[in-house]
C-alpha cells in the first residue's frame, strides 16, 4: 500500500513538472528582470523578487519568494553580497538544485564587470560593507552590456535550442544600448564635475560615468541610518565643500535627504535607482532617460 | 574611429609646409641685365624673402600648434578610455570619448583567483553572545506554571547579571550533494551542549530536502528558530510547557516543497525520542514522530502570511520532571504517550515590502496536547491546551515595541494527584509581556522586557535587560 502511494506521488510530481522549454527566471532586482526580458524575449518568463520601492539589501525571506524560487531555472541576481540578508535563506528553503551557488542556474551579474571600491580590510565596525566591492553596478548603463553578453551565453547554455534567439536579441540590445549611452552621455554633459551628496553610497558607478563628484554620503557608515547629529556634520562639511544636489534612491527614507535639502538649500533629487523606482522608469532605457532628466532638472532648480 | 581621424589631420598639417617650399622654389627670380632694374629687383627679392620667411614662420607655428593639439587629443582620448572623466567639452569629443570609454571601461572582470591555501575551505564560523540583567519580585530560575510538570529548560535567567547560552556554529557545503551544520553552546555553568549537528541535502530533485543528525524540529513557528532569532527574550508559555522551550533531538527529516506559486511545504520527522516531552528513546530509539505542513503567500505588496499545522507524537519512558511541591520526593515520573497539535499563524506587514523603516509582525499559535500513561504511578489521560499571541512594531529604524499575551489551561486529573505538579489549584496560568528593542545594526540588539508572570500560584514581576550579538558570517534569517 505504501509503495503504491509513493509511486502515485512520484507520478503526480512528474505530471506537475513543467514540460515547456521556456526558462523560468527568478530576478532578484527589477533591473536584472528587465535585462532578462531584453535577452530572453518570449522564451523566458521573468519573476521579479523585489520592486523598485524596496531596498534590495533588506528583504524578508517571504514564503512567496521561496515558492517562486522553487520553480526557477535560473536566478539572476546582483551578487557581491547585496542579497546576503535574504537570498541564501530563499535558496536553502527552495529545495531547488538548479539554483544552488556554483550551478549554471545561479547567475550573479557583478561577476562580469570590474567592481569598484573593493575593501582592503573587512570589519563590521565599518558598517554594512560588501567584501567583493560596491555592488550597485546598475547605476551605470555601460555595465549592462558585458552582463547582457554573459546572460545570453548562460541562457543559451541552459536552453541550447534557443541559443541563436538569445544571441540575436543580445546583439540587438547591445546596439540599442550603445546608441542610447552615447545620447545620455552627451545630454549629461552639464553634470560633469557637479558636486553632490548621496544618502547611501550606492551611486559610485553613475558618478564615474557622468563625472559627478560625491562630497559625502549622508549615512555615517554604509547601511547605518543617519542621526540628526550625523546630518549636522554633513551640513558643516557642505559649508566648506558645497554640493549642488542631494541624491537618494526612490526606495529610501525621504527624511535625511529632505533635511539636507532644506538646510543646505540644495535641491533633493529622487532617482529611480532601478526599473520601477519611478513611474517613468519602466524598462532599462527609460530608467536612464529618467535618471538623466531628473539630474538635469535638479541642476536647473 | 579615432585613429583615422587623427591621421587625416596629421597629413594635412604635414602637407602645408611642403606646399610652401614648392611655391618658394618656383618663385625664385632670375637676374636681369639692366643695372637700373637690379636694385629694384633686389629690393623686390628682399621683400619677397621677408614675406616668405614670415609665411614659413607662421606655417611652422601652425604646424607646432597642430602637433600639440593632436597630442592633446590623443592623451584626452586615452584618459577618457580609463575613466571617461577628463573628456573635453565639445559635444563631438564627448561622444568620441564615451564610445572609447564604453568599449574599455566595463571589461569583464577576470574572476578573482582565490589564493590556494590550507584554510581555503574553512567553514563559516559564527558566534552568538547574549547576556541579561534580571530584576524580579520572586526567583525566576525555577519555572512554575500551575498544573504542569515542566522540563529542565522551562525557567528563565537568574536574578542579577548572567550570560545566556553562548553559541558557536560552523557551516559549509560538504560536497555537491550535502551541507553540514554544527552548533554548540555553553550555558553559564560552562556545560557544553551540541544544539544541532546535521547534514542536509542540497541537490535532491523534485523539491525534496533531507536532513539527518541532531536538529530542531520543524513543528510550530518558533521551534525551528534559535532563541536569538525570537522576537522576545524568552519562549511563550506553551513552548515552555509542551516542548521544554524547543524540541530538538537526533533523527531524520524529509521535506517536500510543492511546485506551486503559493508556498506549500510538507514535512515529516522521525526522532530518537530523548527530549521532553519524550524520554527514554522508546521503540528502540525511534520514540518520536512529527508531521507538519506550512503554507504562505503575499496578500499584497505590503502584507504576507505564513500558516502551519504541526503534529508531534512522542513516547515517554520514565520521564523525570521537577516536583516543585515535594509530592513525590522531589522528582515526578511519567511513562506514556504524548500527542501535541499546533496551529500557527504569522502575519507580516512592511509598507511597500520595505521593512527597513517601519514594519509589523503579528503571530499566534494554539497548542492542544493529550497525555496518557502513568504519572507517579497514577493512570492519567488528560487534555491540555494553551496559546499565545504577540505583535512587534518597528516604528522607526532600529526601534521596536512589542506585546505578548500567553495563557494555559489544564485538564482534569485523578484525585490521587491532587497536590502534585499536575494540580493547578484552580489557577489559570497567564503572562503579559511588553518590550522595547533597540538594534545597533542587524547584528546587535538591546532589549528591555517586562513580564507580569501570573503562571505560577504567586505572580512574579520581571524586568529583563538583554543584549544579543551575532558575529561572523551569520546566515540570513527565516521568515
Amino acid at each position: 500500500m505504501k509503495n503504491i502511494l509513493i509511486g502515485a506521488a512520484l507520478l503526480g510530481l512528474a505530471a506537475a513538472s513543467p514540460a515547456y522549454a521556456n526558462l523560468s527566471v527568478f530576478a532578484c532586482e527589477p533591473e536584472w528582470g528587465a535585462l532578462s526580458s531584453e535577452i530572453g524575449g518570449d522564451k523566458v518568463s521573468v519573476y521579479n523578487a523585489t520592486t523598485g520601492a524596496q531596498d534590495p539589501h533588506q528583504i524578508q525571506a517571504r514564503p512567496s519568494l521561496i515558492a517562486r524560487a522553487r520553480a526557477a531555472d535560473i536566478t539572476v541576481c546582483d551578487g557581491a553580497e547585496l542579497e546576503i540578508g535574504w537570498l541564501p535563506m530563499i535558496i536553502q528553503q527552495a529545495d531547488n538544485a538548479n539554483i544552488q551557488p556554483g550551478q549554471p542556474g545561479n547567475f550573479e551579474t557583478t561577476r562580469f564587470v570590474h567592481l569598484l571600491e573593493q575593501p582592503t580590510s573587512l570589519d563590521r565596525a565599518q558598517g554594512d560593507i560588501h567584501a567583493a566591492g560596491n555592488p550597485h553596478i546598475q547605476t551605470d548603463p555601460r555595465m549592462t552590456i558585458p552582463v547582457a553578453k554573459a546572460l545570453a551565453q548562460r541562457f543559451a547554455q541552459l536552453d541550447p535550442a534557443n541559443a541563436a534567439y538569445y544571441q540575436n536579441r543580445e546583439a540587438d540590445f547591445e546596439k540599442r544600448m550603445t546608441a542610447a549611452i552615447a545620447r545620455w552621455t552627451a545630454e549629461a554633459a552639464p553634470l560633469r564635475g557637479v558636486p553632490i551628496v548621496v544618502q547611501h553610497h550606492a551611486w559610485i558607478y553613475m558618478e564615474v560615468w557622468l563625472g559627478l563628484k560625491e562630497v559625502t554620503p549622508l549615512e555615517p557608515k554604509p547601511g547605518v541610518p543617519p542621526s540628526t547629529g550625523d546630518l549636522v556634520q554633513v551640513l558643516q562639511k557642505l559649508q566648506a565643500q558645497p554640493a549642488k544636489l542631494a541624491i537618494r534612491a526612490a526606495y529610501e527614507d525621504d527624511r535625511p535627504t529632505d533635511f539636507i535639502s532644506e538646510h543646505a538649500n540644495i535641491p533633493a533629487v529622487v532617482l529611480p535607482f532601478t526599473v520601477g523606482g519611478t513611474d517613468q522608469a519602466r524598462d532599462l532605457f527609460s530608467l536612464y532617460d529618467d535618471t538623466i532628466n531628473r539630474l538635469l532638472a535638479g541642476l536647473k532648480k | 574611429m579615432g585613429i583615422p581621424f587623427k591621421n587625416r589631420r596629421l597629413l594635412r598639417v604635414a602637407a602645408l609646409p611642403a606646399a610652401a617650399l614648392l611655391t618658394f622654389a618656383s618663385a625664385t627670380p632670375s637676374f636681369a641685365d639692366q643695372a637700373s632694374d637690379l636694385a629694384a629687383i633686389r629690393g623686390e627679392i628682399a621683400q619677397m624673402q621677408r614675406e616668405y620667411n614670415a609665411r614659413i614662420a607662421a606655417l611652422e607655428a601652425r604646424l607646432k600648434k597642430a602637433e600639440a593639439e593632436a597630442r592633446a587629443a590623443r592623451s584626452a582620448a586615452a584618459a577618457a578610455g580609463k575613466t571617461a572623466d577628463h573628456a573635453q567639452v565639445t559635444a563631438q569629443q564627448m561622444v568620441q570619448a564615451a564610445e572609447t570609454a564604453q568599449q574599455q571601461a566595463p571589461e569583464p572582470a577576470a574572476p578573482p583567483t582565490p589564493p590556494s591555501s590550507i584554510n581555503s575551505f574553512n567553514p563559516g564560523i559564527a558566534a552568538v553572545l547574549n547576556g541579561f540583567y534580571t530584576a524580579a519580585t520572586k526567583s525566576t530560575k525555577t519555572a512554575s506554571i500551575a498544573g504542569f510538570a515542566l522540563g529542565d529548560e522551562a525557567g528563565g535567567p537568574p536574578k542579577g547579571f548572567s550570560i545566556g547560552e553562548s553559541e558557536v556554529s560552523l557551516t559549509a557545503n560538504i560536497d555537491p550533494e550535502m551541507a553540514g551544520f554544527l552548533d554548540f553552546s555553553f550555558d553559564r555553568e560552562n556545560h557544553p551542549t551540541v544544539e544541532e549537528a546535521y547534514v542536509r541535502s542540497i541537490s535532491l530533485p523534485w523539491g525534496f530536502t533531507a536532513k539527518a543528525g541532531r536538529f530542531l524540529s520543524g513543528i510550530g513557528y518558533l521551534n525551528e528558530r534559535h532563541a536569538h532569532d525570537w522576537s522576545f527574550s524568552d519562549a511563550p508559555l506553551p513552548y515552555r510547557v509542551f516542548l521544554n522551550t524547543q524540541y530538538g533531538d537526533d533523527g531524520i527529516q524529509l521535506r517536500w516543497l510543492a511546485p506551486t506559486d503559493v508556498f506549500l511545504e510538507f514535512g515529516g520527522e522521525w526522532f530518537r525520542g530523548d527530549s521532553y516531552p519524550a524520554a527514554g528513546a522508546a521503540n528502540a530509539g525511534q520514540g518520536t514522530q512529527t508531521l507538519f505542513v506550512h503554507a504562505g503567500d503575499d496578500i499584497n505588496e505590503s502584507s504576507s502570511w505564513l500558516a502551519a499545522l504541526s503534529y508531534l507524537h512522542s513516547t515517554a519512558v520514565n520521564r523525570q520532571t521537577d516536583d516543585i511541591y515535594g509530592f513525590n520526593g522531589g522528582t515526578d515520573r511519567f511513562s506514556g504517550k504524548d500527542d501535541l497539535g499546533i496551529a500557527t499563524f504569522v502575519y507580516k506587514w512592511a509598507p511597500g515590502g520595505n521593512p527597513t523603516v517601519r514594519n509589523f509582525v503579528a503571530s499566534g499559535e494554539f497548542f492542544y496536547g493529550h497525555e496518557h500513561g502513568l504519572f507517579d504511578d497514577v493512570p492519567i489521560s488528560t487534555d491540555r491546551y494553551g496559546w499565545y499571541a504577540q505583535g512587534v512594531y518597528q516604528f522607526m529604524p532600529q526601534w521596536s515595541l512589542g506585546v505578548r499575551y500567553a495563557q494555559m489551561s489544564t485538564g482534569a486529573i485523578p484525585a490521587a494527584l491532587n497536590g502534585s505538579a499536575l494540580d493547578s489549584f484552580g489557577h489559570t496560568p497567564r503572562a503579559e509581556t511588553a518590550l522595547v528593542e533597540y538594534d545597533t545594526s542587524e547584528f546587535g540588539r538591546l532589549r528591555l522586557q517586562y513580564t507580569h508572570d501570573d503562571a505560577g500560584l504567586k505572580p512574579n514581576d520581571e524586568v529583563l535587560l538583554q543584549y544579543t550579538v551575532i558575529y561572523g558570517p551569520h546566515g540570513a534569517h527565516r521568515y
